[in-house]
């Protein structure tokens, strides 16, 4: 705050004049500069209504150092000129002088002297006039005089171009007296302290208002990624529908679990090398249950089951392979055949966790995800079924609309994707992949007859990025984070209606 | 997912019907297809290539239609159509029949010997019988048998197709297998002659054939079909001869496939003739070949098989969900190709399972059938009666409640990736990747995916890396699985859940880590002591600072170490500050 004694001294000054001043002029009453002044203006501001103000701006015309210098000494041209005796200089002490190169030229050029380049004892200037009138020098005079408006912006912009003259705005206030207007100060108190509370005195004193424009103070804590808020959403929504949480934390599989269990031929293509990542070290798995092995290699290599198989020569040199799963339905199929193992019992299952493709890489697909998946199984589940439970739980996300297109799965017969309506893009949009597994799955496996196992997933990444509006998957999961969007992303509740859908996508 | 490119009006006219690009997109959608592109040549090269090229290219529209990668039938302009038509009820499928030559004579023969039992054993073979072929048949036909080889042929490794000019061949045919420096003849569209060493470096820079070059490429003899009079047809998987390629002027076709998987070469087989048949005099009718094998067997191609499965209405209602009559059923599956009638034996349906639909394997096949014919979005959706209790998977359960608690304490919780170089968990960290337990990746394509991280460390480092310019400290943490090979394990390795933070400043902060892993030990309920409870004891890490690392001990048994980390590691990571880190295993406190 700006000192008392100069607030008081503006605030009389003040007092005595109608209508109002500029803080220009206050300065210059007061003697003080200006920037002084503007600072006792705000200062005055934030005491309240002392006084009010309005900004104002005007631009005038100020000479520069090299133009004040000229302004008292003259010109270039002129100081050369000048210099001059009636029997000439040699140039190269001409040029000698501070004035010398600038001035030279400009006087030549007013053909105020000449220049004798044949004089013996080298090139010698003369004059060529007896006198001159230095009118830059003039010019700048009456721009010191603070009558720059005499002079025609030509011949100004000329001398800014020059660099002798610049156009400069001032910001000043026009300042008038306020509705608590007084010519003495009182001071604010900025914050309430514990004193003032034990002595009272917080009743006499003034305080300074708060600016609730102003943003808060960022509280000092630690966040959660959103990838793995929304992965908690998820988890949240199975264990509402009471789903059991899989055991998925085993990323190395077999082919065994990852493929030939799921029925999935020996020769798919996604058995391939350019699309699953497969273990050198440890290369291989070295135990089945060598039972449900031989009926699984029977169901591929000749059918049963009612199947007719894809009758291929089955190897277990392809079964043995390890890899990084390609799915966490390898666990299903774990715990599926786990389940086959005892009594019968209804289950519902899911899991969410990461999965592995050694695919090509772009702004949505990483050699890694988080696959969302759900499996139901019981005795008579239908089709029907299956869309009742996926209804409930794109509910659950927001997602009212959906519809079903057939579509082909190696382990799901039937097989469905998942479309929901898509209000800002107008369309259908796929969500995920659906079906029911095939009886060649699961027979051998040893689950009664009349059991049918509904199973759906999704990826998480996916409504994740839609979410949280993130166009860069690398952004979003790994080590190139930005740590800022960490930081500022929101939780994950269910979208608001009106972006319901939108949210999902 | 396979995609077939047809021309949109050529598609209607053989439809019978104009639709708009909507109503086709919803008739695909309701058969499984998805209309996934409208566009044309021009459009293609133009993207391709930019719009100079395209100058002058066709714009007549195409229509890009995926096909599920199990519908073989589907992969042509004429697939399409008879499996829409039949759909619509506007055809009856045809009956695809095979049949002795026309003129009496004796059917064509291909005789395999012995040499190929080492590279490919297998082939079938059929004709197809005057055949009136337009430009547009034409180039139908050759890109269905480039479809089939990159689908079910599975780029030829499994079947290759050859197609020939009969007119211009006699048989009977071999195929044989010999020395590549033995086979010599003119290649499709070449000028001249070549061994088959020479073309295989001729193929070396072609675009499209080189991707085949591997299935031979190291093999002692090449597999190679002779007419009668020493005219190669084909070296399966690679080229057809010049001699021998069919053009639009040709009248009868000889077809083989050449397999290492018989039941794929038959369908593949089935495929090409079933489609192509319906421009031959005769429609619909193929003419058989004999295949005579190395042990004298004698086989008759192609298939054609028609198989019947029985199945009951009440087993269809039941796993779809609908209530409709065994003769609804019935009529729902005809327009699936599968030919149904009610056996009149209780509501029992018989289905009859053409060639076409090789996919049809099962029951469950012919129930989905039903149900998209029914349309699977009129089918009411019911919820089922399961009753079941949720139960969370302990460690995710403490997983989950540690993030939380962990996040309240001031640390960001970080997200990273599994795998990672071998650099990033030995070298980087100055360890030997010999002890680091981690599993290899036999085939990356970048260092990124040569192990599974063995610790969270390097990723949490490269976090901060990343973040340079926020603000200073940076608090990290993540609790998630690194992979360790573990001989007791079936696969021979497991995962291992673990929890690391790092803190990161101008002052290297172990005051910090350390107050992290009592407020940790706290939330665990395991208190400050030698032996019921935790406590650190100094240790000697390569990773660490020399005096600046402990070992964490929780009831005796060590569970991690927590440390200043060593200038080097610092700077490997390209970080500038001192950094201090954490690292334990949460599953012994399960």
């Amino acid at each position: 705050m700006a000192d008392t004694g100069l607030l008081e001294s503006l605030l009389r000054l003040l007092e005595k004049v109608d209508g109002g001043t500029d803080s220009q002029d206050v300065a210059a009453d007061l003697g003080v500069d200006h920037q002084v002044i503007v600072g006792a203006v705000k200062s005055l501001q934030a005491l309240g209504e002392v006084i009010s103000t309005e900004q104002k701006s005007s631009k005038h015309w100020e000479l520069t150092g090299e133009g004040r210098e000229i302004a008292e000494q003259g010109s270039h041209e002129a100081r050369v000129f000048n210099a001059i005796p009636d029997e000439g200089l040699p140039q190269n002490e001409l040029m000698k002088m501070p004035s010398g190169k600038v001035g030279f030229s400009k006087a030549m050029s007013n053909k105020w002297i000449r220049l004798d380049k044949a004089h013996e004892g080298g090139p010698r200037v003369f004059k060529t006039v007896e006198t001159i009138e230095d009118t830059v020098r003039d010019k700048l005079q009456l721009v010191q005089k603070g009558q720059s408006a005499k002079l025609e912006d030509k011949e100004k912009n000329e001398l800014k171009k020059r660099k002798l003259l610049s156009e400069v705005t001032v910001k000043s206030y026009w300042i008038t007296k306020g509705s608590s207007f007084s010519t003495t100060i009182t001071k604010q108190e900025t914050e309430l302290t514990p004193e003032m509370i034990a002595s009272g005195s917080w009743k006499e004193k003034n305080f300074k208002p708060y600016n609730f424009e102003a943003m808060g103070v960022a509280p000092d804590c630690g966040h959660l990624h959103p990838l793995m808020k929304v992965r908690t959403q998820f988890r949240q929504i199975f264990l509402e529908m009471g789903f059991t949480e899989m055991p998925t934390n085993n990323f190395i599989e077999s082919s065994f679990w990852n493929f030939d269990s799921l029925f999935q031929p020996q020769q798919h293509p996604a058995r391939d090398q350019h699309d699953t990542f497969f273990i050198s070290d440890p290369a291989l798995a070295h135990e089945f249950p060598q039972d449900y092995m031989e009926r699984v290699k029977k169901v591929h290599s000749e059918g049963g089951y009612g199947s007719q198989g894809y009758k291929y020569d089955w190897k277990i040199e392809e079964a043995q392979k390890n890899l990084l799963r390609t799915h966490t339905t390898a666990v299903s199929a774990r715990m599926l055949y786990k389940l086959a193992q005892q009594k019968f019992t209804p289950v519902k299952y899911f899991s969410i966790d990461r999965v592995f493709r050694n695919e090509t890489l772009d702004a949505t697909h990483l050699a890694e995800f988080h696959q969302i998946e759900g499996v139901v199984a019981d005795y008579g589940l239908t089709l029907g079924n299956l869309m009742g439970v996926l209804h409930q739980f794109f509910t659950k996300l927001g997602i009212t609309k959906l519809r079903f297109k057939p579509a082909y799965n190696p382990y799901t017969e039937p097989s469905m994707e998942v479309f929901s309506y898509h209000e800002g893009l107008k369309k259908w949009v796929e969500v995920g992949n659906s079906g029911v597994f095939r009886p060649e799955m699961l027979l051998p496996m040893g689950l009664p007859e009349g059991v049918s196992v509904i199973a759906w997933g999704l990826s998480l990444e996916r409504p994740t990025m839609i979410k949280y509006g993130i166009n860069n998957i690398r952004e979003l999961v790994g080590h190139k984070v930005n740590l800022q969007m960490v930081y500022d992303s929101p939780i994950f509740q269910k979208p608001p209606k009106n972006k319901t859908e939108e949210a999902s996508n | 997912m396979p995609t077939v490119s047809v021309k949109r009006d050529l598609l209607f006219e053989a439809l019978g019907q104009k639709y708009t690009d909507e109503e086709f997109d919803e008739l695909c959608f309701e058969f499984g297809l998805e209309l996934d592109e409208i566009t044309s040549e021009k459009d293609i090269i133009s993207r391709e290539q930019g719009d100079e090229k395209a100058e002058g290219a066709s714009d007549v529209v195409l229509y890009k239609i995926d096909v599920p990668a199990n519908r073989y039938d589907l992969l042509c302009l004429e697939g399409l159509v008879r499996g829409l038509q039949v759909f619509k009820e506007k055809l009856e499928a045809p009956r695809y029949k095979r049949v002795s030559p026309a003129d009496g004579g004796e059917p064509q023969r291909l005789v395999i010997t012995d040499e190929t039992a080492s590279v490919r054993p297998h082939a079938v073979a059929a004709v197809l019988h005057d055949v009136t072929f337009t430009q547009e048949r034409y180039e139908s036909f050759i890109e269905l048998q480039e479809k089939l080889h990159q689908n079910i042929c599975r780029k030829r490794t499994l079947v290759a197709i050859g197609t020939h000019d009969l007119d211009t061949i006699s048989g009977p045919f071999t195929y044989t297998a010999k020395p590549p420096g033995d086979i010599r003849f003119k290649p499709l569209n070449q000028s001249k002659e070549y061994t088959a060493t020479e073309l295989m470096s001729l193929y070396k820079t072609d675009g499209h054939l080189r991707h085949y070059l591997h299935i031979i490429e190291n093999e002692p003899l090449y597999p190679i079909i002779y007419d009668s009079n020493g005219i190669v047809l084909s070296m399966p998987p690679i080229i057809n001869g010049d001699h021998r390629k069919i053009s639009l002027n040709t009248k009868n076709i000889f077809i083989e496939c050449t397999a290492t998987d018989l039941t794929k070469a038959k369908t593949t087989l089935d495929m090409v003739v079933t489609m192509f048949s319906e421009y031959c005099e005769e429609p619909f009718t193929v003419e058989e070949a004999e295949v005579v094998y190395p042990d004298g067997r004698l086989c008759v191609y192609p298939e054609l098989a028609y198989r019947t499965e029985t199945l009951s209405g009440d087993f269809i209602n039941k796993r779809v969900g609908i209530n409709e009559s065994a003769e609804s059923i019935a009529q729902l599956l005809t327009r699936m190709c599968l030919r149904s009638e009610v056996s009149g034996e209780g509501d029992l349906i018989q289905v009859e399972i053409p060639p076409t639909r090789a996919d049809v394997i099962h029951a469950c096949d012919i129930m989905e059938d039903a149900a998209i014919a029914y349309g699977f979005n009129n089918i009411v959706r019911s919820t089922p009666r399961t009753y079941t209790v949720a139960n969370q998977l302990p460690l995710n359960k403490l997983t989950e409640l540690l993030r939380q608690d962990l996040a309240a304490a001031g640390f960001t919780e970080a997200l990273t990736f599994a795998l990672c170089s071998e650099e990033d968990i030995a070298d980087k960290l100055r360890k030997n990747i010999a002890e680091t337990r981690a599993v290899h990746i036999s085939n990356p394509k970048t260092a990124e995916f040569q192990v599974a991280r063995t610790c969270l460390l390097p990723g949490l480092l490269k976090t901060l890396a990343a973040n340079r310019k926020m603000p200073l400290p940076l608090k990290l943490f993540e609790i998630s699985d690194v992979v360790l090979k573990d001989e007791t394990k079936d696969v021979g390795a497991r995962n291992n859940r673990r929890l690391c933070a790092v803190y990161y400043n101008k002052s290297p902060g172990f005051e910090v880590i350390h107050g992290l892993l009592d407020r940790v030990m706290q939330l665990l309920d395991v208190k400050p002591d030698r032996n019921q409870g935790y406590h650190i004891q100094a240790a000697e890490d390569s990773t660490f600072f020399p005096g600046r690392c402990a070992e964490i001990f929780s009831c005796g048994k060590s569970i991690g170490h927590l440390g200043v980390l060593h200038p080097d590691v610092i700077s490997r990571f390209e970080l500038t500050m001192p950094c201090s880190a954490i690292d334990i295993d949460i599953e012994p406190f399960l």
